[in-house]
This record gives C-alpha cells, sequence and structure tokens, in this order.
C-alpha cells in the first residue's frame, strides 16, 4: 500500500485513484466501492450516483489545468482533494490549493501527488497542503522518514498564505538586531 | 541601508542548511540531475561551459564595504581572483566548485548575502536606480519599497515554480534609470492627487527574443495594496501562462495573447478578493523598513568647491574623468562618482579581488562605507564630497577604476557570452573589446559624446542589445559566430527597440562596422545632437550605405 505524509506522519494509504485510461470515459470507467479518488470529469459526469457513496468516501482530484472555481460549491462532498503534480516544476497546483484553502473555503484533506519531492514539502503545505504522496517508490521508508524534516526548511516565512494566516510583520514584532 | 534582523539571518541561515543537504543528496545520488537543477538555480548555480557559475545576488545593486571584501575574499578563495557585475545588479562567478558553494553561501550569510532566487523560474532579484537615494530628480526614494518587495518575494510558496523566470524593476526618479519597461512588472513610484505614494503598474515588458515594452496595467495602487496587487499579477501569470514552449512562457507572451485590457481585467477580478488581504502593507512595517534608507547626516558644504575647481582647471585629465563619471548630487558640496570596469584589456563589468578591496576602503573612505552596483556593470560611490574628488581619482587610478569613459563608446554593457556561457551562440567580451581598442583616443571618445553600445552573445539579451544606441547580437551560423547589429535603441523613459541594419558581420568586421556608423554620425550630426538623436532624425538608410559600402563583406545568417 502506497505511503503518504499526512499532517507530518508517515500513513498508509488507503483511497483509491481513479484515473482515465485512454480507452475509457468518465460516463462509463467502472467506480469500485470503498474510499475512492475521481478526476473531476468523472465528479462532473456522475455526480448524483457518487454524491450518494457513503460518507468520507469520496474525494476529486484536480489537473494543473482544471480549475477549482468548478467544485467550489461541491466541496462537502469531498474528503479529499487532490492536486496532481505531472513534474514537480509545475506550479499551478501551488495557486489551485491557494484557492481552495482561502477563497472557497475547503477544510479537508488536501493531498498533492504525482512528481511530490521532499525539496518542495515547505512551500507545498504552506499553500495548504496537509497531505504529501510522493511517487510510489520514489523514496525509501528511511527517506520518507527524513523528508519529513524539510516540512520545516522555513520556521518564519516572509509571507503569508493559506497555512500561515499574516506575514512576518504582523505575527512578530520586527527589527531586533542579530 | 536595510540591516538584517533576527528573523532575515534566520531566513538567509535556513537557506543555506537547506541548500547544504540538498548538495549532499544530489552528490550522493538521492536527487537526480533533474530534480537538482531546479533547487541549484533558485541558489544561484549554474552550469556553465568550464565549471559551475555562481550568481550572488545585490538586492536593488545597494553592497556595504563589509559586503564587498567579503565578495573579494570568495573570488580569491574559491574562484580565481575576480568576479562579474552583471546587467542585472548582482555579482557572478565563474569557476567555483560546485561541492563548495554551500560553504561560499554559508560565508555569504555572515554579511547578510546570498543567491536566492537569482536564476530558476521565480521572482528574481529586484532591480532599481543605482542612484536613490542621492539623485536630484527623485521624487520617492525607492529603496524601502524595494525592500518590501525583496522579502514578499523571497521564498513566496506559490510563486517558486513560474512558467519562467520573473524580474520585477522599480524607479521614484524622473529619469527612468531602472528600465522599468523592459521588465515582467514595472512599477513607478508616483504620488495621487492626495499626495499619497503609490505605483504604477507596468506588466510584460522584457527583452529576450521577442522583446516587447511593458504597458501600463494600473494607473495607480496605493501603497498600501502594492504586494496584494502583485500577487493577482503573479497568480494570473501562474495559473495561465505558457508552459509548453520555454520560448513563449514569459508573462509578455501572456499579455499580448490576451490582450491588456483582457488581462488587466483578470488581475482586476484576482485583486478584488485579495486587496484589503492579510498582505496590506501597515505604515508601520513600511516605517521600519525606512529608517533604514534615512539620508544620512551630511555637513552643509559650498555648491562648488574651490580645490576641486583648481585641479579640474589644472589637470585635463582629472577634468575628463570629472565631465564623463562624476555627477551631480542632491546635496550641494557632494558628488555621485561612477566607477567604470570598462577597459580593453578586460570583460566588461569584471573586477578583480583587489580592485574590489580597494573599492571597499574607497567605499569607508569618502562614501559613508556603501556602494551600489549598476545595470550598465560599473561601480558607484554615491556619496563623496568634492573635495575628496582628486584623491579618490588619483586612487582609482592607480588601481585601473578612473577610465574616464562613462557613456561613451567604450562603456560598453555585455554579457559574460561565448567565453563562459551555455546558451550564448557567440562571443561577446572579445567584441566589447575589440571596440573599446579601436576607440581609444580619448578626445574624439570625448567628442563622440553619449551613446551605448550593448552586446549580446545570444538572443536571450542578458546584454539588453535591443535597447542599445547600438545593439550587438550574436548569432550562430553552421559553427560561425557572426554578429547583427541595430541602431536606434534606447534606454529610460522613451525605451525603444532598436531596428537591425541588415546583414549580420563576422568578428574581424565589428570594430570597422562600429566606426562606420560612428562617422556617419559625426559627418551628419547636429549641434547637441547625440547618436540617438541624429538616427531618430535621419533614419537607419545613411548608416547602411556606410556600412555596406564596399570592403567588408556581409554573411545573410538564417534568422539576420
Amino acid at each position: 500500500m502506497p505511503e503518504l505524509i499526512q499532517n507530518g506522519q508517515i500513513v498508509q494509504d488507503d483511497w483509491t485513484f481513479v484515473t482515465l485510461a485512454d480507452d475509457q470515459t468518465a460516463a462509463s470507467v467502472e467506480l469500485p466501492p470503498g474510499r475512492l479518488v475521481v478526476p473531476l470529469t468523472v465528479w462532473f459526469a456522475r455526480r448524483d450516483e457518487l454524491a450518494g457513496r457513503p460518507d468520507a468516501t469520496l474525494g476529486v482530484w484536480l489537473a494543473p489545468d482544471d480549475d477549482p472555481a468548478e467544485i467550489a460549491r461541491d466541496l462537502s462532498h469531498f474528503a479529499v482533494i487532490a492536486v496532481h503534480f505531472p513534474k514537480f516544476a509545475d506550479g499551478r497546483g501551488y495557486s489551485i490549493a491557494t484557492l481552495l484553502r482561502t477563497r472557497f473555503g475547503y477544510r479537508g484533506e488536501l493531498r498533492a501527488f504525482g512528481d511530490v519531492l521532499r525539496d518542495q514539502f515547505n512551500y507545498l503545505v504552506r499553500c495548504g497542503f496537509d497531505a504529501l504522496q510522493p511517487a510510489d517508490g520514489r523514496y525509501s521508508r528511511e527517506q520518507l522518514q527524513a523528508a519529513v524534516a524539510s516540512i520545516g526548511d522555513f520556521s518564519q516565512p516572509y509571507q503569508h498564505s493559506a497555512a500561515v494566516a499574516s506575514p512576518l510583520f504582523q505575527r512578530t514584532e520586527r527589527g531586533a538586531t542579530v | 541601508m536595510y540591516r538584517y534582523d533576527h528573523y532575515d539571518q534566520q531566513i538567509v541561515d535556513e537557506r543555506v542548511a537547506q541548500f547544504r543537504d540538498q548538495t549532499r543528496r544530489y552528490l550522493a545520488g538521492e536527487l537526480s540531475e533533474d530534480e537538482y537543477r531546479p533547487l541549484r538555480l533558485q541558489n544561484g548555480v549554474y552550469i556553465q561551459r568550464h565549471a559551475p557559475m555562481l550568481r550572488v545576488a545585490i538586492p536593488y545593486g545597494l553592497l556595504s564595504s563589509r559586503q564587498l571584501r567579503k565578495l573579494a575574499h570568495i573570488a580569491r578563495t574559491y574562484d580565481k581572483g575576480y568576479g562579474h557585475f552583471t546587467t542585472r545588479q548582482n555579482i557572478q562567478f565563474n569557476w567555483p566548485a560546485l561541492e563548495h558553494v554551500p560553504e561560499i553561501l554559508a560565508e555569504l550569510a555572515t554579511v547578510q548575502m546570498h543567491a536566492i532566487q537569482t536564476s530558476g523560474n521565480c521572482i528574481r532579484n529586484i532591480t532599481s536606480d543605482p542612484f536613490a537615494g542621492v539623485a536630484g530628480d527623485e521624487q520617492i526614494d525607492p529603496r524601502p519599497w524595494c525592500e518590501v518587495l525583496r522579502q514578499w518575494s523571497t521564498f513566496h510558496p506559490e510563486f517558486a515554480y513560474l512558467p519562467r523566470k520573473f524580474k520585477i524593476a522599480v524607479n521614484g526618479a524622473l529619469e527612468d534609470r531602472a528600465v522599468i519597461r523592459a521588465h515582467d512588472i514595472g512599477l513607478e513610484l508616483r504620488r495621487d492627487a492626495g499626495g499619497e505614494i503609490g505605483f504604477r503598474v507596468l506588466v510584460g515588458g522584457g527583452l529576450g527574443r521577442t522583446p516587447i515594452i511593458g504597458e501600463e496595467v494600473a494607473e495607480f495602487v496605493p501603497w498600501q495594496h502594492i504586494l496584494s496587487y502583485c500577487e493577482a499579477v503573479l497568480r494570473v501569470y501562474n495559473r495561465h501562462g505558457r508552459r509548453d514552449n520555454l520560448y513563449k512562457a514569459r508573462i509578455k507572451i501572456l499579455v499580448k495573447s490576451m490582450g491588456i485590457a483582457a488581462f488587466r481585467a483578470e488581475v482586476e477580478a484576482e485583486w478584488a478578493h485579495l486587496k484589503d488581504g492579510p498582505a496590506t502593507l501597515t505604515a508601520a512595517e513600511v516605517a521600519r523598513v525606512a529608517t533604514h534608507f534615512v539620508d544620512p547626516a551630511r555637513d552643509s558644504l559650498p555648491a562648488v568647491d574651490a580645490g576641486f575647481e583648481r585641479h579640474q582647471a589644472g589637470n585635463k585629465a582629472f577634468a575628463a574623468w570629472v565631465s564623463r563619471n562624476v555627477r551631480a548630487h542632491k546635496q550641494a558640496g557632494y558628488a555621485i562618482v561612477a566607477l567604470s570596469t570598462k577597459h580593453k584589456a578586460v570583460a566588461p563589468g569584471d573586477a578583480t579581488a583587489e580592485q574590489m578591496e580597494h573599492v571597499a576602503d574607497w567605499a569607508d573612505e569618502y562614501s559613508l562605507g556603501e556602494l551600489r552596483v549598476t545595470h550598465e556593470q560599473n561601480l558607484v560611490l554615491a556619496d563623496v564630497r568634492q573635495s575628496d574628488l582628486f584623491a579618490l581619482w588619483e586612487k582609482a587610478r592607480a588601481a585601473g577604476l578612473a577610465t574616464p569613459n562613462i557613456g561613451l563608446v567604450t562603456d560598453i554593457i555585455a554579457c559574460p557570452g561565448g567565453d563562459f556561457c551555455n546558451l550564448a551562440n557567440a562571443k561577446s567580451i572579445p567584441i566589447a573589446n575589440a571596440i573599446q581598442a579601436r576607440f581609444d583616443d580619448l578626445d574624439y571618445l570625448h567628442d563622440i559624446g553619449d551613446i551605448e553600445i550593448n552586446i549580446s552573445g545570444c538572443m536571450n539579451a542578458c546584454g539588453h542589445h535591443h535597447v542599445g544606441h547600438i545593439g550587438i547580437l550574436g548569432v550562430d551560423k553552421n559553427g560561425q559566430e557572426f554578429y547583427q547589429v541595430t541602431i536606434g535603441g534606447s534606454q529610460g523613459n522613451d525605451t525603444t527597440l532598436g531596428k537591425v541594419i541588415g546583414p549580420s558581420f563576422s568578428a574581424a568586421d565589428m570594430p570597422e562596422v562600429i566606426e562606420r556608423l560612428i562617422a556617419t554620425y559625426i559627418t551628419e550630426r547636429h549641434a547637441d545632437e547625440r547618436f540617438l538623436d541624429t538616427v531618430r532624425r535621419i533614419g537607419a538608410e545613411p548608416f547602411k550605405r556606410s556600412v555596406y559600402a564596399d570592403r567588408l563583406t556581409p554573411k545573410r545568417v538564417a534568422n539576420a
């Protein structure tokens, strides 16, 4: 079972991600029982069916070019929203996370998955991700354990962000010299 | 200048620790080349032709003597004894070993310096007027605002992986000396009718392979809201800028494809949510930063120092230097001094460790312990008494830093070019040096007067060739180096892009080409006309005729 970091702890992933193969469509793809994270297109195509599933068993995942505003009114249906990073250097997911947290008020699990690396953990968490799922096999158990520390690379960032309520000049008394 | 508080220092120290661990993991094979690349770039490390290159940030071009001595120490200890000042007011070291970079960054951190975001697809070093705080035409001091923007942009978590690099420049004077029209965001400080400070915001300017002059996206953003406004611009860009094509990924392409009106509407819609949010600046924070930039206690001096006058009258060489390298200061009896790095025997912008130490000493002795780097790649002592100018000149001359050529033919802007840079199509430095050698008659140089020659070794335009009065661009044709020439470009308030005069030239032809362009100007000029003015008045034809007249054998190349 794949592992991920959730609120700073390594946990087993018990969600199944649905992806559409070339020969599958949102309307026809088989949706197994259990906890399921579906692509945005599947949510749109089969909203009624999915909304009827047991509580806390539904999540949705967004690609970098998906617009989070499109699910702004659906957030209560999702126990997980995952944002895909096809390449870690594609920074659109940071804005998606920021919008979900600060504009649309999403409070559930917000997960980064795909090409997710420890060297971006600090930025990801500051933008509102509370779950970080590197690609399966990218890190050994030991490396993943060590990677948790990267979340805290910068202890007092200058800016406010989704996870940091105010900028440094509001949070602290500035000016004490070194 | 700004001094770090405990938090600033902690952030820089944490960055050193982070990069040290990243480099360790890279060298241990735990980080792939692709994974490490953006990390090293955002710490200023390029892999170049011969060795890694380290670009150290000089925020808005301001340096203390202590910092410059540290740069000299780094040049001597980790490099070959010199550094290269860049067109973005930074300094580059061309020969450090990758394994040493974390140590160099740790040394820099001890003098409140770093290499943060000097490369990579993030918000780069903020640049500004090298004469900030001392220029007579300054309306509002840009430095506190640059520092506020520096802190906001440092490790901004949302904007570290943009489609492409992002450059911000700030100007607060009547004359734009920060090239704000050629930046992704150009900020012009101004006051509204009620006297409140704010910013005119230009967006989508830039040079590179698609040079575009920035357009106004907001006429006036009140200072409290400048960070949230910038966040709105960056968010629109981060979400909608192209990521499929490296050459179409800058914000200027997005602005052009949407049109400025639609882009503005998108930014305004985003800003409506962000305005008055947590990023709103407070008077207290701006005041805290601004206390670092208050005018120093300067003496009350006569407007003209008698000894200074006497030296000018009695020493032609000194007078020539004063006429080109010394500018009026806003306070009577003081002067702004430019130390030229431009000389036929060195690469434009290069300074040796010894020269850096000399300049640091002069800064301490004559200029309040501070100096500035200009985007023309020279150094500036901004607070020198007129009565000290002669002594300073004698020392600068002995150190090879008193070439009296600021703003003249030989004050050439050039990127490192093919001698160092992987991207370059052609060499820049030898072309600059050959032109400098051709124009070594000082009287003729001064007679030619104001002219800006800018050289880039490739279309990425680090040498700002588009906005040179004469621009020279290195191009490659079947592995051979050629040079395309533009005339009529300019920076500043009337920023314009130069026009190509015709087929490209070989390196050997270049000094002759420049000589003919200049000769045409000398023949055609009216009194008090600069080269640029003559080009604008009579057009490019007379210049083309002269250059392509006879013995030069132009080589037409693919993209000429």
